[in-house]
């Protein structure tokens, strides 16, 4: 299992799908996180969580209950 | 117009919505775009008003409208909250898909931010589908170039099939592309597409080449039409809320027309053979958009640099790294302090012997003139000494505040905070977003409360409501400053003074962040039980504040209005104190009877019962308290000349007060109820008696609680 909340900052990743359902995954979707996104982690908030994600030209910040559910691709 | 109780829906945003044309030609526009975008900026620049703005997302959370001119027709502007797409899943997404599908506007301004167009076109694109009258205006281009960011605008349009302008909103000159454009758009009777956008997965299509002839043919008897393709993708995946639009807009049979049904029904059974069910759909449907608008994006913007955004990523490393983040964040609260009462003393000393001055003017006036003693006594010595006081002790402190707070909100530094301070959130099950509801409360509670719709988990934004009013709000600012200065400021003057009331008042402010966390929980685990709910945080990139307007803005729009509001009600208080001053039942005043009556109580709590009074007679603005209570003492008897802190302070103390009662003072006026303002604003939100209730019992019972033990603590020193 390799998901979003593996990505260390600095490291890139792709998206292979998401596991997550209902209103987050709408909203997962809104942001662009389809399949074969590149996703760039930045940073971690300073108590370790969320952390920050550059999706798609824009920078969004994803708790880890919710990017663990959001399955990357294996480089 | 489409807009109304039942469209909405929710309770949330249970305001009426009627648009207001001035003449029969005048176009509706509405102006939509995703969040943060700047379109309330645009709509200010064109309607001279005064929306709220501030970088980050969420600000707009109801339509707002707007009137201007522009050459020979008049403009009705419809701002609609930002959303990143009209699939509608929170309320401000039905309140914009809601509008731009059966708000009839004559034209669309979609608004996009030039630093991030592909993610905007997701939104481009969905509403092109619904509508041909569409203006796309590239906003934020000088942002673009200062990340060298090229955008080539023709091909934009050409690969879009609608006009686009570029437009820096922030400076007014920029927008005549933009209505000049809109104009020609609002001429033409519709713009037939070009180019079909959006192509979907091949079932997709199948399934849509059945529905689109029956829609067709259904819709040639309606008054009304919806762009067929829209409404026959809709008819794959809809649910019930947009269904009852589309009833209502279109007709009755809608659901019921048999043709409609069979074609419904075969498109539906084509999708499930290929294995595509709603989920799917849905998947397909996002992906398909999303596609597009990075296929549309090709070869339309360039990046002229590889790190275009190196300087924000810098920037986001110290404001939110581990070591730094929370220090930082701490500073910067302290620095506002210490700014806003270093800066505010000499101005409110400077206000205050000028507005005496006139006071001394007046009553010469009015003794010149023989008017009445009582006359003398209501007007001069009642309300204007009153207003005097609210002017004085509020004016210089808000008029440094709020615009400092202002440019930390136009950098784009609040939804960092709301970052920082997620995980503390998240522990209390509550969203992070409340952090930024947290930061409005600072300006007012009342629009604390109204922000709080932009957490779109119903439980969580109660959560944030009910604890809006543990930040003090402006109007309480001053009381605290004042009375933290007073007693617990050794130094007399200087920088170490003001350094050190801003230390103070730093820890009150942490006090109250604290016990928002404390309450957050606490009706986590009793009343609002539930778990944190997930969600999405966009942190904007950073911008340039523009100092001038910030502090234009800031002292217009929001030091005016609270000190309009303020005035408003002090000028009757000041009336109802002198009276109550001034009337007497047997040998002592109103105002004894009732400070009396209350005293034992107030007593228990550290206070005594002229505080107690005037917390209560501060009910309608927390501004007045401090004067009431000025008030009521000098109407007591004891008449000096007040000029300085320093006679205040001997007012005081002649009165009874000791540190004790400072500090219990401090705590009451960080918990009681919220203002009036706030609880009918919080009534109106929550649409319940019950909920309003707690908002006024749970920080009052604290309040109160707190004041005890303070005071019981305090005996055995004193």
């Amino acid at each position: 299992m390799y998901s979003l909340f593996d990505i260390k900052p600095g490291q890139h990743g792709i998206v292979q799908r998401l596991e997550t359902e209902g209103a987050m995954r709408r909203r997962l979707l809104d942001i662009g996180l389809v399949e074969n996104t590149q996703v760039e982690c930045l940073g971690r908030s300073p108590s370790g969580d969320p952390s920050a994600y550059l999706i798609r030209g824009a920078v969004i910040a994803i708790r880890s209950e919710d990017s663990r559910k959001i399955r990357m691709k294996e480089v | 117009m489409g807009l109304t109780n039942g469209a909405v829906g929710l309770q949330v945003l249970n305001s009426r919505f009627e648009i207001q044309r001035r003449k029969d030609t005048d176009h509706v526009i509405a102006l939509a775009g995703n969040p943060n975008v700047g379109k309330s900026t645009v709509f200010n620049a064109l309607t001279g008003l005064n929306q709220h703005t501030g970088n980050w997302p969420g600000k707009t959370v109801s339509n707002a409208q707007g009137y201007c001119v522009w050459k020979e027709y008049g403009y009705v502007l419809v701002d609609i909250p930002g959303t990143y797409s009209l699939m509608a899943h929170s309320a401000e997404e039905e309140v914009a898909r809601n509008f731009i599908c059966f708000g009839d506007p004559d034209a669309i301004i979609l608004v996009c931010d030039a630093t991030c167009l592909e993610r905007n076109l997701n939104l481009v694109l969905q509403t092109i589908e619904i509508s041909s009258k569409v203006l796309v205006c590239v906003n934020l281009m000088d942002e673009a170039r200062r990340k060298h960011i090229q955008i080539d605008l023709e091909l934009l349009s050409q690969r879009l099939g609608v006009p686009v302008v570029s437009t820096v909103a922030r400076k007014k000159q920029s927008l005549s592309g933009l209505m000049d454009a809109l104009e020609r758009v609002c001429k033409v009777d519709s713009i037939a597409h070009t180019v079909q956008p959006v192509q979907y997965p091949q079932a997709v299509e199948d399934a849509l080449q059945i529905l689109e002839p029956a829609v067709c043919t259904y819709q040639e008897h309606c008054e009304k039409k919806l762009n067929s393709r829209w409404l026959s993708l809709q008819l794959l995946d809809m649910d019930e809320a947009l269904e009852q639009e589309i009833v209502a807009y279109l007709g009755e049979n809608f659901l019921t027309d048999p043709l409609l049904k069979e074609a419904r029904q075969t498109a539906k059974s084509i999708l499930l053979e290929k294995g595509i069910d709603q989920q799917r759909l849905k998947d397909l449907i996002v992906s398909a958009l999303v596609g597009t608008a990075q296929q549309i994006c090709e070869g339309v913007v360039v990046y002229k640099k590889e790190a275009y955004a190196a300087f924000d990523r810098r920037l986001d490393r110290v404001l939110t790294s581990r070591f730094t983040g929370y220090p930082i964040m701490l500073i910067f609260l302290a620095l506002i302090f210490w700014l806003t009462i270093s800066g505010a003393n000499y101005p409110s000393q400077l206000l205050s012997s000028g507005l005496f001055w006139i006071q001394d003017q007046l009553s010469a006036l009015f003794a010149a003139v023989h008017a009445p003693q009582w006359l003398h006594g209501a007007l001069v010595l009642g309300v204007y000494r009153v207003l005097a006081w609210v002017v004085s002790v509020m004016l210089p402190p808000m008029a440094i505040f709020f615009p400092l707070f202002t440019l930390l909100e136009d950098a784009g530094y609040l939804p960092r905070i709301a970052y920082n301070l997620d995980q503390p959130f998240k522990r209390c099950c509550a969203c992070g977003k409340q952090a930024l509801t947290m930061c409005m409360g600072f300006g007012c509670n009342a629009a604390g409360v109204v922000g709080c719709r932009i957490i779109d988990s119903p439980r969580e934004r109660l959560l944030a409501i009910l604890t809006n009013n543990f930040v003090p709000c402006n109007g309480r600012f001053p009381t605290l400053i004042t009375i933290l200065s007073m007693f617990f400021v050794i130094a007399s003057s200087g920088i170490i003074s003001s350094l050190f009331s801003a230390a103070l008042l730093t820890m009150v402010i942490l006090l109250g962040i604290a016990l928002t966390f404390a309450t957050t929980k606490l009706l986590s685990k009793t009343l609002l039980r539930g778990v944190a709910s997930s969600y999405t945080l966009e942190l904007p990139p950073y911008r340039r504040p523009q100092i001038g307007r910030v502090i234009v803005r800031s002292i217009f729009d929001r030091t005016v209005f609270v000190l309009g509001r303020a005035v408003a009600v002090a000028a009757p208080a000041g009336l109802l104190i002198w009276l109550m001053a001034n009337i007497t039942v047997g040998e002592t005043s109103v105002l004894q009877h009732c400070a009396a009556f209350l005293d034992p109580f107030a007593r228990l709590m550290g206070l005594d019962g002229v505080i107690l009074l005037a917390f209560i007679l501060g009910f309608p603005a927390n501004e007045i308290v401090v004067p009431i209570i000025i008030m009521t003492y000098m109407a007591q008897g004891s008449l000096i000349e007040l000029g300085s802190l320093a006679q205040m302070k001997e007012l005081f103390v002649a009165n009874g007060w000791t540190w004790v009662t400072a500090l219990c003072v401090i705590l009451f006026s960080l918990l009681h109820w919220p203002c009036s303002t706030t609880l009918l604003t919080i009534k109106k939100e929550t649409g319940s008696w019950k909920w309003t209730a707690v908002a006024f019992l749970l920080p009052t019972l604290l309040g109160i609680g707190c004041c005890m033990v303070t005071a019981a603590i305090g005996r055995i020193f004193i």
